[in-house]
């Protein structure tokens, strides 16, 4: 399936939609959205690039193996959780730190959700791709 | 017998690499483990006067406290001795190992796997705790079955390690269920909690199962009948491992655990005589057997089950006499036992062999060996003045004062001493004394490291049996009153008790075994015959085995078709017969009254999915029944819009569109679906229509009735507050939830591997 139409337009495609997909992973806490409907959104991303410009193409556009992502995703909601015993919390408290915070706002809030939220994005990106691209290099 | 050689051509090349770098045996991996033992050593020495005292020391930290689960440590006399022996003999076969393994490749693994058997060993004697006792009891039965796997490239070996580890494991887990059992009756997990209650589990109606499934994991462990086929096996382990495990601290394990659930379990009639028998017997026929070895490390595995039948035999009982008799034999066997194996397995080491037709004068060129072969063979012979003779004297007495039968017991350690005896004399004496062949020539002493071992230990039997004042103040007595549960009930121990019935019959046994010894060969070779005629236990296990393997493969065949129609047929049809039969048979179903009006959104989105679910079932070709089940997946999307649930509408949707994606890729390698009439399908209709009624009929049940809100107003109320959030789905994911949400990503992750592996795997041709 060679399409110069298609090859284009997802290459469009899969920038907007992974620019999409950090921002409903970063506005997930307050609105609809979060790691994993980002993580999904990201991966069709890619579905739609390895459909147009097969596995191969996919696979360098992404740069790292997806079960390596998926296993970093892993290790980064781990040490979100781990991250609670350096403030001599119980495993997976949320820490929160607010950046340039004044008593009527709450400035720019960083917090372990976030750094788990983030684990949950990778980890479910990273497996749908690996799924995928196995399947779409099988048949 | 092609086995033996094979592990003959082992040890051989062991011996080989060993001796091709006869210097250096002082390494990182050869000396660390003798300090870490050695250091474990003096630490519980220094608690001896303590333990001596009758106190005890208890260490607990906190593990599940909600469960009761702790990791806590006792220390009183049972596990002193106990840790005193792993650690001390330990430390003695580190140093021999040492030198035995020197300039093997993998001398590093051995070190390690033999340390951490040892820190799993003294974790299992030392737990207070059942659950961790658990935990460190399954430690040693992996530790041992890499041990014994040791040499992995020999068949035997690894055949030995799965039949230990299999054999084990079934105790282990008749422990845990045992374990399981004794928390519900008693309500604690603390052994030292549940000895402070006599008769809680005696008298309790689950008794019996719990003291089946003690017994059960007791008697695989230390290899009681029937279950004793595995310990000769396991001497397929580089011999310092059998000097260990095998002989003076694994196999003891189950002798433990009897021991430490005396106070709780025995004082039953089920307890005297199932310990009777099973102990009576594997001491008669185990010393029967190992007359009949020419294998000197067969020689003695077979006298150490005769050590562990003894022992249980021992246990049985509740009089002092007895469990003197059991706590001093488990010494001094543990000594001249470690000892002679020590020995074989300088012999091993120095000459290339271990068979007593071979082995035949060594007594001049290697006279430290001897010495301390001589020492550990009188002892385990039972000769005045040593530990053994006060041992076998101690059992004596012990046995004809028992609840069973005297007559029985003290016959059958009369058979097993006197056998003792003539063992004693064919490991410890023949090989370096006796002018029955021809001598060996050219034989080197053995190195220091590998002497220490041996000759130390026994001296220990020698010392011992002339002073045995210190043994009984600072070691019988605490292990007697930990084992029965009340101070005060040792006895204690002599040399010289006066004329009485047990020093008759120790007399009887010198008579008897000496004849025996004199006439080993004939009858060994009358052994051998009858051998060959009874059914052996070790082939019955492969049978055992091979069924298994038949039944699992008959019920794979069965059941795993290969279809996914199948199997989704079959888990359609369960779920439906277990709801729709629950709903019946209740008579639960009941319609709720009220209706909430229907809207024309809510009709358009029905129709849709109607529309999508009618194009699946028509259609022939794959691609537009994929595509009509994305209609309904995108109706369903639009019913939780329309319900206010974004966040999972959107999952819906995206995880909808992958699904589309990639059965499409899929389809276009597919045939086309068969042309099968409708009328054909009847079965399909039947239970996709029941299944969905069934579920329809749930759900406005489950409406109707009143919902409890007061999950859903907590995380309200708490969400912007506690977790400066608003998305309640997504604060509840990562902040209320996150463990769970971490479990999920988890199986994400490993389902996604799994499919991976499974994709990229391409089957053999010849296993197709």
């Amino acid at each position: 399936m060679k399409s110069i139409i298609l090859i284009a337009g997802s290459r469009l495609l899969v920038a907007l939609m992974t620019v999409f997909a950090v921002y409903m992973l970063l506005r997930g806490h307050n609105q609809p959205g979060g790691g994993f409907i980002g993580g999904l959104l990201a991966a069709v991303g890619f579905v739609i690039y390895a459909i147009a410009c097969g596995t191969e193409g996919a696979r360098q556009a992404l740069r790292f193996r997806p079960t390596d992502i998926a296993a970093v995703g892993l290790g980064f909601a781990l040490f979100a959780g781990v991250m609670a015993a350096f403030f001599s919390d119980d495993f997976f408290t949320g820490q929160w730190l607010f950046i340039n915070a004044t008593p009527q706002d709450k400035g720019i809030p960083l917090s372990s959700v976030l750094v788990f939220d983030v684990g949950v994005f990778l980890v479910v990106f990273g497996s749908v791709l690996s799924i995928v691209f196995a399947l779409e290099e099988e048949v | 017998m092609s086995g033996a050689i094979v592990q003959f051509l082992d040890d051989r090349a062991n011996y080989v690499a060993s001796s091709s770098s006869s210097h250096g045996w002082v390494t990182p991996a050869g000396i660390i483990p003798v300090i870490i033992a050695g250091a474990l050593f003096v630490w519980l020495v220094q608690a001896l006067p303590v333990i001596a005292d009758g106190s005890s020391l208890r260490y607990v930290w906190p593990w599940v406290p909600t469960l009761g689960v702790n990791v806590s440590f006792l220390i009183d006399g049972l596990s002193l001795m106990f840790g005193l022996l792993i650690t001390g003999i330990g430390a003695l076969v580190m140093l021999y190992s040492a030198k035995y393994l020197a300039g093997h490749p993998q001398q590093a693994r051995f070190s390690l796997l033999l340390t951490s058997f040892m820190l799993a060993m003294l974790g299992l004697v030392m737990a207070d705790n059942l659950l961790s006792l658990f935990v460190f009891w399954e430690l040693t039965t992996i530790t041992s079955y890499l041990l014994i796997g040791f040499n992995h490239d020999s068949a035997k070996s690894r055949r030995s390690a799965l039949q230990a580890l299999l054999v084990t494991g079934v105790g282990g887990l008749a422990l845990l269920a045992a374990i399981i059992l004794i928390g519900t009756v008693a309500g604690t997990f603390e052994l030292s909690e549940i000895r402070a209650m006599p008769g809680v589990l005696t008298q309790s109606t689950l008794y019996l199962p719990i003291l089946i499934l003690v017994l059960l994991a007791a008697f695989t462990k230390s290899a009681q009948m029937p279950f004793h086929f595995w310990l000769p096996n396991a001497m397929a382990a580089p011999t310092p491992v059998s000097a260990y495990l095998h002989s003076a601290t694994m196999v003891k394990a189950g002798i433990y655990l009897m021991a430490r659930t005396h106070s709780s379990l025995s004082g039953t009639d089920v307890w005297l005589w199932t310990l009777t028998i099973a102990g009576a017997a594997t001491m008669v026929f185990a010393s029967v057997i190992a007359l009949r070895q020419t294998d000197l490390k067969q020689a003695l595995a077979y006298t150490t089950l005769m050590a562990l039948g003894a022992l249980t035999l021992l246990l049985a009982n509740d009089s002092g006499y007895a469990i003197t008799a059991a706590v001093t034999f488990l010494m001094v066997h543990s000594f001249y036992k470690a000892s002679l194996f020590l020995v074989v397995g300088i012999l091993d080491h120095q000459t290339g062999t271990r068979e007593t037709t071979k082995l035949f004068g060594l007594g001049r060129t290697m006279p430290v060996t001897a010495t301390a072969a001589v020492l550990a063979g009188l002892s385990m012979a039972g000769i005045p003045p040593f530990l053994g003779f006060i041992a076998k004297e101690l059992s004596y007495a012990g046995s004809l004062e028992v609840a069973s039968s005297a007559m029985f017991v003290a016959g059958a350690f009369l058979v097993a001493s006197a056998l003792m005896f003539a063992i004693g004399g064919i490991v410890g004496f023949r090989p370096f004394f006796s002018k029955a062949g021809p001598r060996m020539e050219g034989i080197k002493e053995a190195k220091w490291p590998m002497l220490v071992g041996p000759l130390l230990l026994a001296f220990l039997g020698a010392g011992f049996g002339i002073f045995p004042g210190l043994l009984e103040v600072y070691l019988v007595d605490p292990t007697v009153a930990a084992i029965l549960g009340e101070p005060g009930l040792a006895k204690p121990l002599h040399l010289w008790a006066g004329f009485n019935l047990p020093l008759a019959l120790s007399v009887a046994t010198f008579v008897i075994g000496y004849a025996i010894y004199a006439f080993a060969t004939p009858l060994r070779a009358l052994l051998v015959r009858l051998g060959d005629r009874s059914p052996s236990f070790d082939n019955g296990w492969d049978t055992l085995l091979a069924g298994v393997l038949a039944g699992a493969k008959w019920q794979t065949r069965v059941i795993q078709t290969g279809q996914l129609r199948f199997y989704i047929m079959v888990t359609f049809i369960t779920t439906l017969v277990a709801l729709a039969g629950t709903m019946v048979f209740r008579q639960a179903v009941t319609l709720p009254v009220a209706w909430s009006p229907v809207g024309l959104t809510d009709w358009l989105v029905f129709g849709l999915v109607l529309v999508g679910t009618g194009l699946t079932i028509v259609t022939q070709s794959r691609i537009t029944a994929i595509a009509g089940l994305g209609v309904v997946g995108i109706g369903i999307a639009l019913i939780f819009v329309l319900y206010s649930a974004p966040d999972v509408a959107i999952t819906q949707l995206l995880v909808e569109t992958l699904i589309v994606v990639l059965f499409a890729a899929a389809a276009l390698r597919l045939p086309r679906l068969g042309a099968e009439p409708l009328n054909e399908r009847w079965l399909d209709a039947v239970v996709a229509i029941g299944l969905g009624v069934s579920v329809s009929l749930i759900l406005l049940m489950s409406t109707a009735g009143p919902i409890d809100r007061s999950l859903t107003d907590f995380f309200e109320a708490s969400s912007y507050p506690d977790a400066f959030g608003q998305n309640i789905v997504n604060v509840i994911l990562v902040d209320f939830r996150a463990l769970d949400t971490f479990g999920e990503i988890a199986v994400v992750l490993v389902a996604a591997i799994g499919i991976f592996a499974l994709l990229r795997s391409k089957p053999e041709k010849d296993e197709a």
